[in-house]
C-alpha cells in the first residue's frame, strides 16, 4: 500500500512540475502569440483587431501571471483545453489533438513494439551464441547505427526510395485524393506512407534493444540456474528461452515502458522530416506560432504518457519479479 | 582503467582516432581548406556538383559545402564537450551528495532527479531553445539542464554502494572534512563511471544539438553541421538534386557520434570483461581446455561468462 501511495504522489508531483515549467517558460521569454500572429498576417490587420481576436479565443495577456496560472491548472485538470491561437486559429485544441493522436500512435507505437520484439529476439540469439558469426560483427555495427542522427537517416531514405527510385511517398500520412475510410485503396495508401518513417525509426532504435538484450543475456547465461538446466539435460532451445531469456528480459521491461511513454513525444523529427501530421508535428507548429494552449496540452499529454507507462511497468515488475516487491 | 587497455580495445581505438581527427579539424580548420569564409553567399555558382575545385559541391547559396563542413566542426565539438563536461559535473555533484548525505537531502535531490528524468526531454528542449535565443551557450545550458539526471541516478547508486566501505570509515575516523572525503576519497574510485558518463553525455549532446539546429533552433547564421542540414532541408536540396548538401553534414554528425559511442561501449567492455568479443586465439585455448567435452564455441562462452 505504501508503495502505491508513494508512486502515485510521485506521479502527481512530476505532472505538476512539468505543467508549471511549460506554463512559465514560454511566458517569461521574449515573443508572444500576438507578435506571431502579426508576423503571419504580415501587418495587414491592425494589432488591436488581432488582440481582440486572440482574447475572444481565451488569450488574456493582461490578466497577470499568477491568476492565469491557477486558471490554467484548473482548465487542464477539468479538460477545458481551449482553442488554438496559432496556425489553426480558433480550432478547439481537443480536436487538433484527437486528429493527430491516431497517426502518432499507429506509426510510432507500432514501430516501437516491432523494434522491441525484433531487438530482443536477435539479442537473445546473439548473446546465447557467444562468439558466433552474429555475435562478432553485430555489436560494433549496432553501436554505430543506434547513434545515427535519425532525421538524417530519414532524409537518406527519402533520397533513395522516393526521389531516386520513386517507389514510396516521402510526405504526409495518406494520398489526399483518396476518401478516408476502410477501403483497400485508402488502407494501402496509409501503409505506403508509413513505410519510410517507420523504417527510419526501426533502423535507429533496434540496435539499442539488441545490445542491451545481448549484454543481459551474456550475464544471465553465467548464472547457476542456467548451468543447472544444462546439467538436467534440457534442450538448448528450452534453456535459451525458458531459463536465460526470461530472466534476461526483466531489466528491459522498464526501458520498454519508458520508450512506450515517449511514443507520443519522441519522434518529433521524424514527423517533421516526413511532414507526418502527428503530435510531434503539431508541437513544432505550436512552438513556431506561440500557440500556448496547444503547447500546454501537448506537453501535458507527453508527460502523462511517460508517467502512466512507468507506473504500469512498476506494477507489472512487482507482479513479475518477487525481488522488486521487497525494494518497495 | 589504463590508457593501454583503451588502445588495445579495437572499438575504443577506432573511436579515439575518429575523435582525434575531429579535434584536429576543429582546432586548425584553415589547414584543411583554402576557403576561409564559407559563410559568404554567392561566391561560387549555386548547386555545383562535386568536383576538384569543390570536393562536395556548392550550396544553393553558392557556398562551398566542404569548407562549411570543415569550419562547422568547431561548434559541434565545442557544444558536445562543454555540455558533456558540465552535465557530468552536475551529475557527479548531485548524485554523490545525495548518496553521501542521505536523509532529507537525499530524498529531495532524488525527487528532483527523477522528475527531470521523466520530463519529455526533446519537447522540453525545443521549448527552451525556442524561447531563450540562439547562442551556443544557450544550447549548452539547455542540453545540461535536460541531460544531467540519468547520470546523477547512476552516480548516486554507485556512491551508495561505496558509502559504508572501510576506507571511507577510516577517513571519517581520521577526522577528514566532508568535502575532502567526497572529492579525494570517493570520486577517484568512480573514475571509470564518470568518464563513461562524460562520453555518454557528449554523445547525447552531439545528437540533440544537431537535431535542434536541424529544425532551425540553433544559430542559423553560423556554420554548424545541424545548421547546414537546416538550410539544406529548407532549400529542398533533395528535390534540387543536391544530395551532397544533405549527405555530408549528416555523415559528419554520424562519425562524431560514432566516435563517442564506440569509446563509450568500449568502456563498458573494459569494465565488464564478459562483454568483450571472443577472439579465435581464446577459442582455441578454451577448446583445448575443454578437451572435446563440449564444442569450442560453448567452451569459450563458459570461460568468458564465468
Amino acid at each position: 500500500m505504501r508503495f502505491v501511495v508513494r508512486r502515485l504522489s510521485m506521479f502527481l508531483f512530476t505532472l505538476w512540475a512539468a505543467m508549471t515549467l511549460n506554463f512559465f517558460i514560454p511566458r517569461l521569454m521574449p515573443g508572444n502569440p500576438l507578435q506571431a500572429l502579426e508576423a503571419r498576417t504580415r501587418g495587414k490587420v491592425s494589432p488591436t483587431a488581432l488582440e481582440s481576436i486572440l482574447s475572444s479565443f481565451g488569450y488574456k495577456p493582461n490578466a497577470g501571471l499568477v491568476p492565469q496560472y491557477f486558471t490554467y491548472l484548473k482548465d487542464m485538470a477539468t479538460g477545458q483545453w481551449g482553442q488554438s491561437i496559432g496556425l489553426s486559429l480558433g480550432e478547439p485544441v481537443r480536436q487538433i489533438v484527437l486528429q493527430a493522436v491516431p497517426w502518432t500512435l499507429g506509426l510510432i507505437g507500432l514501430t516501437t513494439i516491432i523494434a522491441f520484439l525484433l531487438g530482443n529476439v536477435v539479442g537473445i540469439v546473439a548473446g546465447w551464441r557467444r562468439g558466433g558469426a552474429l555475435d562478432s560483427w553485430l555489436p560494433s555495427t549496432l553501436v554505430i547505427t543506434a547513434n545515427l542522427p535519425y532525421y538524417w537517416v530519414g532524409m537518406l531514405l527519402i533520397l533513395l526510395f522516393s526521389t531516386s527510385l520513386n517507389w514510396l511517398p516521402a510526405d504526409f500520412n495518406y494520398d489526399p485524393s483518396l476518401v478516408p475510410g476502410l477501403s483497400p485503396g485508402f488502407v494501402g495508401s496509409v501503409v505506403q506512407h508509413a513505410v519510410l518513417p517507420s523504417f527510419t525509426l526501426l533502423v535507429t532504435s533496434v540496435g539499442g534493444w539488441i545490445l542491451t538484450m545481448r549484454n543481459n543475456m551474456i550475464t544471465t547465461v553465467a548464472e547457476d540456474y542456467v548451468r543447472m538446466a544444462r546439467a538436467k539435460g534440457l534442450a538448448d532451445r528450452k534453456i535459451m528461452f525458458g531459463y536465460a531469456a526470461r530472466n534476461a528480459m526483466l531489466p528491459n521491461i522498464s526501458g520498454f515502458a519508458m520508450s512506450l511513454g515517449f511514443v507520443l513525444s519522441g519522434s518529433v523529427l521524424v514527423e517533421y522530416v516526413y511532414n507526418y501530421p502527428g503530435l510531434g508535428y503539431q508541437l513544432l507548429n505550436a512552438v513556431d506560432n506561440n500557440d500556448y494552449p496547444l503547447m500546454q496540452v501537448l506537453f501535458m499529454l507527453y508527460t502523462i504518457a511517460v508517467l502512466v507507462s512507468l507506473l504500469a511497468a512498476d506494477f507489472f515488475m512487482v507482479w513479475l519479479d518477487p525481488r522488486a516487491r521487497e525494494k518497495g | 582503467m589504463k590508457f593501454a587497455s583503451l588502445v588495445q580495445n579495437r572499438k575504443a581505438l577506432i573511436g579515439l582516432i575518429l575523435f582525434a581527427l575531429t579535434c584536429l579539424v576543429a582546432l586548425f580548420p584553415g589547414v584543411f581548406t583554402s576557403d576561409h569564409t564559407p559563410d559568404v553567399i554567392g561566391v561560387y555558382a549555386p548547386n555545383l556538383t562535386p568536383s576538384g575545385a569543390h570536393l562536395l559541391g556548392t550550396t544553393s547559396y553558392g557556398q562551398d559545402i566542404y569548407s562549411q563542413l570543415v569550419y562547422g566542426t568547431r561548434q559541434v565539438l565545442l557544444i558536445a564537450l562543454a555540455a558533456g563536461a558540465f552535465a557530468t559535473v552536475l551529475s557527479v555533484l548531485i548524485g554523490i551528495t545525495a548518496a553521501y548525505m542521505g536523509g532529507i537531502v537525499d530524498e529531495t535531490l532524488s525527487l528532483i532527479t527523477n522528475v527531470v528524468l521523466i520530463l519529455p526531454t526533446f519537447p522540453l528542449m525545443i521549448i527552451l531553445a525556442r524561447y531563450s535565443g540562439t547562442s551556443n551557450w544557450v544550447m549548452i545550458t539547455v542540453l545540461v539542464a535536460t541531460g544531467w539526471s540519468y547520470g546523477a541516478n547512476q552516480m548516486r547508486a554507485q556512491a551508495l554502494s561505496l558509502r559504508n566501505r572501510d576506507f571511507l570509515e577510516a577517513a571519517r575516523v581520521r577526522g577528514e572534512r566532508r568535502a575532502y572525503i567526497i572529492l579525494c576519497e570517493m570520486m577517484p574510485t568512480m573514475t571509470s563511471l564518470i568518464v563513461a558518463n562524460f562520453l555518454g553525455s557528449a554523445l547525447y549532446s552531439v545528437l540533440a544539438a544537431s537535431g535542434l539546429q536541424f529544425i532551425g533552433l540553433g544559430n542559423t547564421s553560423s556554420d554548424s553541421w545541424g545548421t547546414m542540414l537546416y538550410w539544406a532541408h529548407s532549400q529542398e536540396a533533395l528535390q534540387a538534386g543536391n544530395a551532397m548538401w544533405i549527405i555530408a553534414p549528416g555523415l559528419a554528425i554520424a562519425v562524431l557520434s560514432a566516435a563517442f559511442a564506440l569509446m563509450n561501449y568500449a568502456f563498458d567492455e573494459i569494465g565488464n570483461p564478459a562483454l568483450r568479443p571472443v577472439r579465435r586465439k581464446d577459442l582455441r585455448r578454451a577448446a583445448k581446455a575443454a578437451r572435446g567435452d563440449q564444442n569450442a564455441e560453448k567452451g569459450a562462452g563458459d570461460v568468458y561468462a564465468s
